[in-house]
């Protein structure tokens, strides 16, 4: 199968324009030391309905959450997607365009990336926000990388209750950088307030905190900023899980400088965690630091001035400032932050709260589920939003299987992350979670016991 | 080329800053070839709030069109005594009038040595054909 | 026809909404008893109230303001704007695909993780490599991964001290930026001005003044100008001398596929990009992927985790202890390598390397149709893509590569790239890909007859272009003075 739609006769034409007689002599400037003289080993092409069952017994092989129960959080959160924003963001003119370098044929993407730039300072409480990043761990490290400025020496601490895949990320790019990573450890679950005071200095760079953290467990940001503003860092959260927003006190309201995140759970796929959506909301005197593309309002040049958008303070970016540039995204994930604005929009003011409060209270009602069966507690005694640690009577690696038979995928196992946590599980509970969906856990939980 | 202006009375720094004298001061700013070439200016970084020395050739500000940034360079050393305020909220006076309400900042001359390693109107002009 | 349409923040009324979500069907707690009042939103963020009509019709239109390959001819040099078939968009929307959870355990994702591993052996048989990391979300972030890898291979045989890379002076943008992030300093390479690729002369004397601090020569080839370099495998021995190691930027792999392979060419690491060259769409600006293949050497370095197979099937596998660690969260941009895998399979071999030869044919045929109104930067035979200039036109009517541009648009075309390469004065970089009719090319051709035809007769009505589309040319100057990045309540409504 093919999508080239010119026949052999058509491109015999348009070689004979040429005056060429085969495809094989526009080829002349490879030079034969490089030519590949042998057909590439893959396997032969199939025809659409072929594919079709191929690629349908490969999926069908997959446990999917539309008819498995899962209690999976850990960063990637499911939050269910109203028909109407596929039907609106699979619209082809969206998703067969590109970076709007022509605005006047683009308004239609432009608006709709300056309205997901306004609804994530609407959720955030901060000023400005950019038109998307790569993931929330790369995201992170944009924030870090404005926050060290250029020259990439400096100092980032770190809550250890941030995302360890995201801490991860950041190792990995300090040490090509060559900028150094303090992590500050959690006590009963959230960040040690003691020992974050004595990790920042007056040459801090960043301070890191997520919110709520990977635990699950609400930090204390109200008394965790003065200490990240203590010196000249700037203070950043992480959001992995943008439902608790619709509830907790925002990042604008607790004094953060810079809030990242994920916000792919809000209209989009999951698709085993990509593509997904960072984002990067910020105060106002960032805003020429920002890294990534950033949609403006306008007006026309000629004499009706109609309100348009482009693509503006471009001389940030890489294809202007090249090697001085502070950051290298071009292409960014567009049409994943299209999904997310179609979502809010639909969702809208009343339902974002509702979605909070529906996580808040279907979590809980699990917990005090789950911690009345002897056996199983609570591992800390802090507030959380969605998701908490329990220990159970088991090794998680047990529990698992045991879930697994059951048909259900349970809770996140922490010892890959946290090599002493050995029988501790993370549970979330979203809104898509029933009750019969936790009382069913709960009932194959109490069969295992120590 | 021929429509830009370099007026006589001024000395020029090959990354395009111009210089009036007056006395021991000088005023500072960018040349007509310099916003021409940027394009519309959008934004410029200068030492607001005031007294800072600057030295010959040490970076003095950054200025941000809508297709380019650039670095500031100072032409001469000294203390900086004023600077143009107007440039915060509308940088396009700089393509509109360069030499006069486009000025960036005033100085006290250190060094008046500096002075003859600038160029005059003429030595800019024909060192803007060669480039 | 110009129209406006006001922002969605300009429409509905106080307590309406659209989606509804779910009853609450557990016993609740008093809000208090699980969260203090000072940790809780006081005020409900201020998202929109609006119907679902309203919001249907607000996007319905906001897509309809909005120029997609779907909609007309796109010939944006560098970005490959190839027709996205629709039957990727249905395998990546199979809820065995899209809706599974990366933390999942490896035995509930077999599908999954046989889909990545048989990807990765396309695309290390496609570029002539070891092995293939599908971790990278972009072709930025793989060149990031890139030149992270060949730091540490550096470092691990006691050459950390390597800093320079050595960089076209037409390459893109993202390429000198990836190497200020990996805290590598530029050196510039010069073009040669006749054959448009690297100018040996300057590349030896960059190699022998600083052969001891070399770490890497990052190019792609085709090159930005749409030519071969003929020169690579000497390319590739000249570097390697030195102890360097060479980087392909993939963005130009469109015109090599079953023709050569870069890891053929003496390339040590690639980069690809799948929303380019394998189809999938550019989603108005993303998402892409940007796959890294890597020869034998730099295998032990790459990010994790690995698909791996063995009797009991497929399991995630840790890199090992020189791994660079991970280069963002969880494995890679899953849906769009299920669209690029399908790609693929739909092509086979003989296929692939028809793409790229019919990429090369409307590349040239479009350069020679063009060469009588047009100034051509370099004359030779092309690859995919090729730069034309508007030279010509603005000597003797002052009609820019902009204004070509912006006139294209109002015949219903999207304008080629402009100003790069930056080498190019008044640039227009042109890439059809394989994916266009004959007469799409043709009327491509007499569009821009038209248009130097209209710089010479009438060249107000190319310089105020574009006229037909829902706006006119709007004010950078304004955007970038006085930036408006989100709406708040109260500014001036839209008109």
């Amino acid at each position: 199968m093919s999508y080239i739609p010119n026949t052999p006769e058509d491109q015999q034409a348009m070689l004979a324009t040429l005056g060429l007689s085969s495809l094989e002599e526009l080829l002349s400037p490879v030079p034969e030391n490089v030519r590949l003289r042998r057909a590439l080993d893959l396997p032969p092409a199939l025809a659409e309905p072929d594919l079709k069952r191929l690629l349908g017994t490969m999926a069908v092989r997959n446990k999917n959450l539309d008819t498995t129960i899962s209690f999976l959080g850990a960063g990637t959160y499911d939050h269910a997607v109203p028909s109407v924003v596929p039907h609106l963001q699979h619209r082809s003119e969206f998703v067969t365009s590109y970076t709007p370098y022509q605005p006047e044929v683009s308004q239609g993407m432009l608006q709709a990336i300056y309205e997901f730039q306004t609804m994530v300072c609407q959720i955030t409480g901060l000023d400005i926000a950019n038109a998307s990043l790569y993931d929330g761990a790369t995201a992170l490290i944009e924030a870090v990388l404005l926050a060290i400025g250029p020259g990439g020496r400096g100092e980032v601490v770190i809550s250890m209750g941030v995302d360890p895949q995201y801490r991860r990320v950041l190792h990995t790019y300090a040490h090509a950088r060559g900028f150094n990573v303090k992590e500050v450890p959690t006590r009963d679950g959230v960040t040690s307030v003691e020992d974050l005071d004595a990790a920042v200095s007056a040459t801090t760079a960043a301070v890191v905190i997520q919110q709520p953290n990977f635990f699950g467990c609400i930090e204390d940001m109200r008394a965790i900023e003065p200490i990240a503003h203590k010196g000249k860092a700037v203070f950043v959260t992480t959001i992995t899980e943008p439902a608790s927003l619709g509830m907790l006190a925002s990042p604008g309201d607790y004094g953060a400088d810079i809030a990242v995140g994920e916000l792919m759970s809000f209209g989009n796929t999951m698709s085993y965690g990509g593509p997904a959506l960072g984002f990067m909301a910020a105060r106002n005197k960032y805003m020429r630091l920002l890294p990534g593309r950033l949609v403006g309002q306008t007006v026309e040049e000629g004499g009706d001035k109609r309100t348009g958008y482009v693509l503006t303070l471009q001389t940030r970016e890489q294809h202007i400032r090249r090697e001085r540039a502070t950051s290298n995204i071009c292409t960014n994930q567009s049409l994943l932050a299209v999904g997310a604005t179609i979502y809010m929009a639909a969702i809208g003011k009343q339902g974002f709260r509702e979605l909070g409060e529906l996580c808040l209270q279907k979590a809980h009602y699990a917990f005090r589920q789950i911690t009345a069966i002897p056996g199983y507690s609570a591992k800390f005694g802090s507030l959380f939003f969605d998701e908490f640690v329990i220990t159970a009577p088991v090794s998680s690696h047990k529990l698992q299987r045991h879930l697994d038979q059951a048909g259900i995928i349970g809770g996140y196992a922490l010892h890959g992350s946290y090599p002493d946590m050995e029988n501790d599980i993370l549970f979330c509970v979203t809104e898509t979670r029933a009750k019969e969906d936790i009382d069913t856990l709960v009932s194959v939980l109490k069969e295992v016991q120590a | 080329m021929a429509k830009l202006q370099h007026p006589a009375n001024l000395k020029y720094s090959k990354t395009d800053e111009w210089v009036r004298v007056d006395g021991d001061q000088a005023t500072i700013g960018i040349t007509d070839y310099a916003q021409d070439q940027l394009g519309d200016i959008v934004y410029i970084e200068l030492p607001w709030d005031g007294s800072q020395s600057v030295s010959e050739d040490g970076k003095f500000g950054d200025i941000e069109s809508v297709k380019a940034t650039s670095e500031l360079i100072s032409p001469l050393s000294g203390e900086i005594v004023k600077v143009n305020e107007n440039l915060k909220d509308t940088p396009e006076l700089i393509n509109d009038s360069p030499y006069e309400t486009g000025w960036m900042f005033v100085m006290k001359i250190s060094d008046p040595a500096e002075l003859d390693r600038l160029m005059s109107a003429d030595e800019y002009k024909a060192y803007l054909e060669g480039r | 026809m110009r129209s406006v349409e006001s922002l969605i923040f300009e429409k509905g009324a106080p307590g309406r909404r659209a989606a509804t979500m779910t009853a609450m069907d557990v016993p609740t707690e008093a809000l208090e008893s699980m969260v203090p009042a000072s940790m809780l939103r006081k005020e409900p963020a201020p998202l929109p109230e609006v119907s679902e009509i309203e919001i249907v019709r607000h996007y319905t239109h906001l897509s309809q303001r909005n120029f997609g390959v779907d909609t007309g001819f796109y010939p944006l040099g560098s970005c490959t704007m190839k027709y996205n078939p629709k039957l990727n968009e249905d395998m990546a929307v199979l809820p065995g695909f899209a809706h599974i959870h990366p933390l999942q355990p490896d035995s509930t994702v077999q599908g999954a993780i046989q889909l990545i591993y048989e990807l990765e052996q396309y695309l290390a048989e496609i570029s002539g490599m070891a092995r293939v990391t599908l971790q990278p979300s972009a072709g930025a972030h793989g060149e990031l991964t890139g030149l992270m890898l060949i730091k540490a291979y550096h470092e691990h045989n006691g050459q950390g001290h390597r800093n320079l890379v050595l960089i076209p002076d037409n390459a893109h943008g993202t390429n000198p930026a990836s190497a200020t992030l990996a805290d590598y300093r530029s050196v510039e390479v010069k073009s040669d001005a006749q054959t448009g690729g690297i100018d040996m002369e300057h590349l030896k004397a960059l190699l022998d003044a600083n052969a001891a601090n070399i770490a890497a020569i990052m190019m792609t080839n085709p090159n930005t100008l749409g030519l071969f370099d003929s020169k690579i495998a000497e390319i590739a021995t000249l570097v390697h001398e030195v102890g360097g190691q060479l980087y392909y930027d993939g963005a130009n792999a469109n015109a090599v596929l079953g023709i050569t392979r870069p890891g053929d060419m003496g390339f040590d690491v690639v980069h690809f990009n799948l929303h380019k060259t394998c189809s999938t769409p550019h989603g108005g600006g993303g998402p892409g992927a940007g796959p890294i293949g890597v020869k034998e050497h730099l295998v032990p370095f790459l990010p994790g985790p690995m698909p791996a197979r063995n009797e009991q099937g497929y399991s995630w596998e840790d890199v090992g202890p020189l791994s660079i660690g991970k280069m963002r969260a969880n494995k890679g941009n899953f849906g769009v390598l299920v669209r690029a895998y399908t790609y693929i399979r739909t092509y086979g071999p003989d296929g692939l390397l028809h793409v790229s030869q019919s990429a090369i044919l409307n590349a040239n045929y479009l350069k020679h149709a063009l060469e009588s109104d047009y100034e051509i930067a370099y004359p030779q035979t092309c690859q995919h893509e090729f730069v034309a200039t508007a030279e010509r036109q603005k000597e003797e009517h002052d009609v820019t590569a902009l204004d070509i541009a912006k006139r294209l648009l109002d015949f219903g075309m999207y304008a080629p790239t402009v100003y790069f390469p930056l080498i190019v004065h008044e640039a227009m970089m042109i890439e059809p890909t394989e994916t266009e009719t004959r007469e799409t090319l043709d009327y491509f051709v007499s569009v821009m007859r038209q248009i130097a035809e209209e710089a010479r007769t009438n060249p107000e009505i190319v310089k105020t272009a574009p006229h037909t589309t829902p706006v006119g040319r709007l004010d950078q100057a304004l955007a970038a003075r006085k930036p408006n990045l989100r709406w708040t309540m109260g500014q001036e409504g839209t008109h």
